[in-house]
């Protein structure tokens, strides 16, 4: 067999594709959401939030009822046609309520938790990482803000600011992030002394990079644990921040007030409870799952 | 060691002056006062009551004459409660609280551990779920309602415990359990979430290589290394729970000391809300140093004072 | 370091419950319990001793009546102790007096004791009653209630520091003699005088041990009853007094009460037979409770003498305008919120006194009348020369039946006559700060009566800046018919006056009256005689179980 050298030609590709990945090279955070998508509980709980936000935006809207207007011949009566949830003690209507309600709950769980989320990790971060002296200080600024008695706090808040969300979540933001700067500061001290960070020191890694990129990411696990309790609490506090007066008036209400309202109607008129109660469990429940999955999607481990 | 606890026994005390310092200025600067009532009485009455219990004074003489009583640990009359001082209101109300509240810890501790065990090692299964649903209703359900709701069917419908008062183990069930569920369901959480963490890490891998069953791996290795979390936790939480809960404490007609906290702000019962807030500031930050300690011993690798370069 | 941290944890763990031991229930700390139980069971003739149970709301700030000044204490009070006349039916009657002379002019009381000893054998002296007042008086005791003691000649000037002690109209006689002068002629002093600020205290006792009230076991008191177990906010008992002079008519043998300050849990240790007795006059039932327990027919209702009313700042626009304010008063539907809210029977408040000393049982206004409403709003708003109300607010302190009541009256308000008003809440003791510091625009109140006169309620707006009044309104003429009150001794007459004052108040409407209180309770049917007076007081002394 004669081989021309007509019979070849040069390949007119580039050799520089030869080195190409064939998989589309992904950030982390696109990598994250990737996997995220796969876990079907929480991609259910994250629509799930979507809803209950759209539906605290929309319904209210366009609803024939209003959370105001009372009916006091008509209280407490059991969910029908007209009253999908039932009415309250004073004949409003509970559906609507719920969702003027839902604003207000999640406004301040979500917003409480950020705070507890930003500050939390920033302070427990700086502690636990250089420890010593600065360490000292800042956890006993966390200490001392944490056994002035709160009550007397907010009482006083209350006579400075006026009413209103935003006073709720200064309120809430005072002492809310101290038990998460206390969980970050006590894996910064685990982690730092992990072989991984010396690595990554010697690479010349400098703090910042070293706290955010190496060490928080590994905290991540406690982290989410702990906003899961910043919610909830959150919620709570708020509706016990609002009957003393610091945060809505009524007759706006949020769940956690419609669910203190609701408790010593449990034997007559369990509605009053299970609605806002059931709510708060399962958005508590939603975000814990979600919150699950972006910690399984995060964690570079366990990556299958 | 003793250099650092040396060290830091200085800045405890040093806490707690600022915490007596913060709460006595902002005691003041809140509005109403201990015989502030609807019942307005003449001015010459309010005087006197003030001389009595030495509120005519200057502030900063209250302050250091205040200092002086936490000093020698002499806390003053109660204002409203004639019959008592506030040093018989901790010595009759923490015993009573502490009790309560190891009761609702140990439930805590133990079964939050556990449900976070299986949860971990079925993770992903259905074990796992089930235990993160109840850990999640523990989390969001408030001690009240649960409480009302225990108080309900296990006192009134099954008649197992009594509804409420303080006279014997019996009567201290229900508002432990009530007390341990918040508590539980985050432990759970916690250790969940950590053990899934080390149950992935390399020296798990080799004790399952070396043949030990997976029972000697989780509580040996697994287990202990997942705690450093709930300790940090446990910390403020005891400190918390030992002082009383208020909820639990209204509900249950426990006479604790967790309604002192609450009902002597509400009554500006200036002498109560000082001599508690010195009582919770010394047992919490007690028990934060411990948890310190504590940590060292969970993971030698841990150096308390270090500066966190190597 | 090899130690697990398990080890660790129970260590601290068994630390903590080994501390902890002195904690457990059960470990009674007071030791006078079983030795109370065993003198009652031998002195009652029957096989069964007759035991009461109750509940308190919370811990009794004191025991001792000069410093006493809540119901609770109250209750303890008067249980333990005897003043001069004690209220049998709403009346006074004789009781540590034996017999009481009044002076032609009403001010000069002569009381005459019985032969009658304290719980710890002392007999009962006129000395005693003239040492307890005085004490009460004496700036040094700082006793919030000594205004209680200012009909008493001189008394208002010896509590203020003005004149001494010994000038006080008050004198023993001798032992069982005590002569009592008065500022006024007081027409309702008996009734004032069992008032538990007028009751005596063992002058040796009080003397000797400054704590003597702080504890059962120094208690000492002349009362039905005696205070024999006082395990601070958890228990405390009374049994039957054995030195008591009217022993015979004390059926009871112990009254038990425990102290659980939730009124759901309360009701329920009720229901569950553990108690014998929920809600008023020492808690309250919970509201949403009421219905349930209405239809079953176990609720009684009682009135009591109290006022809950809304305030209007008359100082600031638009509630200056005497109009306006009628507006907002007559736009209230009182009746639909108390069947629906309040569900307690209470009455509609359509004046300022209530119904049991009532001057005008029909009201000075028709309520709901929501024409009137409309064009007195109409006509004020052009005197004020407005086309637009400011913006108002609605403050009440934090409480739900407040918040309920005042958000229904804000959607009346809304409805009836097109206002919008704002609602705010604020924590107890700084609302009462701002309230008397003017610094409200309407704001809720109630007054409970001290004694059973008219007089209480009208008096608090005698003047502008009175401890009281809030609402910075004065009236000339009211005035002139209060002090003329004060002089009349002819009880008709007295009325009569009283009467145009609260003409002259309604029509000035600085309150706007919501409802008259009543107290709402059950118990269990064998228990029996426990009187709550006209003024809300619970008296166990003719208390009886009846199994």
């Amino acid at each position: 067999m004669q081989l021309s050298k007509e019979l070849f030609e040069p390949i007119s590709m580039d050799l520089k594709q030869a080195e190409e990945i064939q998989r589309p090279s992904l950030s982390f955070w696109a990598d994250v959401w990737r996997r995220l998508r796969g876990n079907k509980v929480a991609m259910i709980s994250l629509a799930f939030i979507v809803i209950l936000v759209l539906c605290a935006i929309f319904i209210p809207m366009f609803s024939e009822h209003n959370y105001y207007s009372t009916d006091l011949a008509g209280k407490n009566k059991k969910p029908s046609a007209e009253h999908w949830f039932g009415t309250d003690d004073l004949g409003r209507d509970m559906f609507i309520r719920i969702w003027y309600g839902a604003r207000i709950s999640l406004e301040v769980g979500v917003a409480a938790a950020l705070v507890d989320l930003v500050i939390g990790v920033i302070w427990g971060g700086i502690a636990g990482f250089f420890g010593g002296k600065v360490d000292e200080i800042m956890m006993r600024i966390a200490d001392i803000l944490y056994a002035i008695p709160y009550l007397l706090v907010v009482i006083l808040l209350m006579v400075i600011m006026d009413p209103g969300v935003v006073t709720i979540i200064i309120a809430l933001s005072i002492t809310g992030w101290i038990g998460m700067a206390r969980i970050v500061r006590g894996q910064m001290m685990l982690l730092k002394a992990q072989e991984y960070v010396l690595a990554a020191r010697s690479l010349g890694a400098n703090n910042v990079r070293l706290i955010f990129k190496h060490l928080i990411p590994n905290a991540l696990g406690p982290i989410i644990v702990t906003l899961s309790l910043s919610v909830p609490t959150a919620i709570f506090s708020e509706s016990f921040l609002s009957f003393i007066g610091l945060g809505v008036s009524a007759p706006v209400a949020s769940w956690g007030t419609m669910s203190s309202d609701g408790l010593s109607a449990m034997r007559y008129y369990p509605w009053r409870l299970m609605f806002p109660a059931v709510f708060i469990s399962l958005t508590m429940l939603a975000f814990n799952l979600l919150g699950d999955g972006i910690r399984d999607a995060v964690d570079p481990r366990l990556r299958k | 060691m003793f250099r650092y606890l040396g060290k830091r026994i200085l800045f405890m005390i040093l806490s707690i002056f600022l915490i007596v310092t913060a709460t006595f200025f902002i005691m003041k600067a809140v509005p109403g006062g201990p015989f502030t009532s609807e019942k307005n009485v003449p001015d010459e009455i309010k005087a006197a009551l003030e001389a009595k219990y030495g509120l005519d004074k200057p502030v900063f003489q209250q302050y250091l004459d205040y200092l002086k009583g936490v000093v020698t640990w002499d806390l003053g009359p109660s204002f409203t409660e004639k019959s008592s001082t506030v040093n018989q209101i901790i010595n009759r109300g923490f015993p009573v609280s502490a009790y309560l509240g190891i009761e609702a810890l140990i439930i805590a501790l133990f079964g939050g551990i556990i449900l976070g065990i299986i949860a971990a090692l079925k993770h992903t299964k259905w074990p796992d779920f089930t235990s993160m649903v109840i850990a999640t209703i523990g989390l969001s359900v408030p001690s009240f309602i649960l409480a009302a709701f225990l108080q309900y069917f296990f006192a009134i419908k099954l008649g197992w415990f009594p509804i409420a008062k303080w006279e014997s183990f019996k009567y201290t069930v229900l508002p432990a359990v009530a007390l341990s569920a918040t508590p539980l369901a985050f432990i759970a959480r916690l250790i969940r979430s950590n053990m899934i963490e080390v149950l992935s890490q390399d020296y798990i891998k080799t004790a399952k290589a070396k043949g030990l069953s997976t029972l000697t791996t989780t509580v040996k290795h697994a287990v202990r290394n997942a705690l450093l979390p709930v300790i940090t936790y446990l910390g403020p939480l005891l400190a918390n729970i030992l002082t009383g809960a208020f909820v639990i404490e209204r509900i249950f007609g426990v006479p604790g000391l967790g309604r002192e906290f609450v009902i002597s702000i509400t009554n500006r019962d200036y002498t109560v809300i000082m001599g508690t807030t010195v009582f919770y500031s010394i047992i919490l930050v007690v028990l934060v140093l411990l948890v310190d300690i504590a940590y060292t011993l969970v993971d030698p690798r841990i150096k308390l004072g270090g500066t966190g370069k190597e | 370091m090899k130690k697990t941290v398990f080890a660790l944890i129970s260590s601290i763990t068994m630390l903590s419950v080994a501390m902890a031991g002195c904690g457990a229930p059960g470990q009674s700390s007071s030791g006078e319990q079983s030795q109370g139980e065993n003198s009652a069971a031998s002195d009652s003739g029957s096989t069964e001793k007759k035991v009461l149970r109750m509940n308190f709301a919370s811990e009794p700030p004191t025991a001792d009546p000069g410093l006493a000044e809540d119901s609770t204490s109250g209750a303890v009070v008067r249980a333990t102790f005897e003043g001069l006349t004690r209220l049998k039916d709403n009346k006074p009657i004789e009781s540590a007096a034996e017999k009481i002379d009044v002076s032609e002019d009403g001010l000069t009381y002569t009381f005459h004791l019985r032969d009658a000893k304290w719980s710890n054998g002392d007999p009962v002296t006129a000395q005693d009653f003239e040492f307890a007042w005085k004490r009460v008086l004496d700036p040094k005791t700082a006793a919030n209630y000594s205004y209680q003691l200012y009909y008493i000649k001189n008394g208002e000037k010896a509590n203020k520091g003005e004149v001494s002690l010994d000038e006080v109209g008050v004198k023993a006689l001798d032992d069982k003699t005590l002569e009592v002068k008065l500022e006024n002629p007081t027409p309702y002093f008996l009734e004032l005088t069992a008032f538990y600020t007028y009751f005596p205290v063992n002058k040796k006792v009080v003397e000797s041990n400054p704590n003597w009230a702080n504890e059962a076991s120094t208690h000492v008191g002349n009362g039905p009853f005696k205070l024999v177990e006082w395990e601070h906010k958890n228990k405390l008992a009374i049994e039957k007094n054995e030195n008591y002079w009217d022993k015979d008519n004390v059926k009871l043998d112990r009254v038990e009460f425990s102290m659980v300050n939730d009124s759901n849990t309360e009701l329920q240790m009720y229901e569950n037979g553990e108690l014998d007795w929920a809600g008023a006059p020492l808690n309250s039932l919970p509201v949403d409770v009421v219905p349930a327990l209405k239809e079953e027919g176990k609720v009684i209702t009682q009135p009591i003498a109290g006022t809950y009313w809304y305030k209007f700042n008359t100082e600031q626009p638009p509630f200056n305008n005497v109009k306006i304010r009628k507006a907002f008063a007559y736009a209230i539907n009182r009746q639909a919120i108390i069947d629906n809210i309040l569900q307690l029977n209470q009455l509609p408040a359509l004046g300022a006194v209530p119904q049991s000393m009532s001057l005008n049982p029909d009201g000075y206004f028709k309520d709901n009348d929501v024409e009137t409403a409309k064009k007195l709003l109409a006509e004020g708003m052009q005197e004020l020369g407005i086309s637009k109300l400011p913006e108002i607010t609605l403050s009440y302190n934090t409480d739900s039946n407040h918040e309920k009541i005042a958000q229904a009256i804000q959607d009346q308000w809304k409805k009836n006559l097109g206002v919008d008003v704002k609602l705010a809440n604020t924590e107890w003791k700084v609302y009462i700060e701002d309230l008397h510091q003017g610094k409200f625009q309407i704001g809720r109140m109630g007054w409970l009566g001290d004694f059973n006169d008219p007089i209480n309620f009208l008096e608090l707006f005698k003047d502008k800046y009175g401890g009281n009044n809030d609402t910075r309104w004065e009236n000339a003429q009211f005035k002139e018919l209060l002090n003329q009150s004060a002089l009349e001794k002819d009880p008709a007459k007295r009325k009569e006056i009283l009467a145009q004052a609260e003409k002259i108040f309604v029509d000035e409407m600085p309150v706007a009256p919501i409802y008259f209180y009543t107290d709402s309770w059950v118990k269990q049917d064998y228990v029996k005689g426990v009187q709550v007076s006209g003024l809300g007081d619970i008296d166990f002394k003719w208390a009886d179980i009846e199994k």
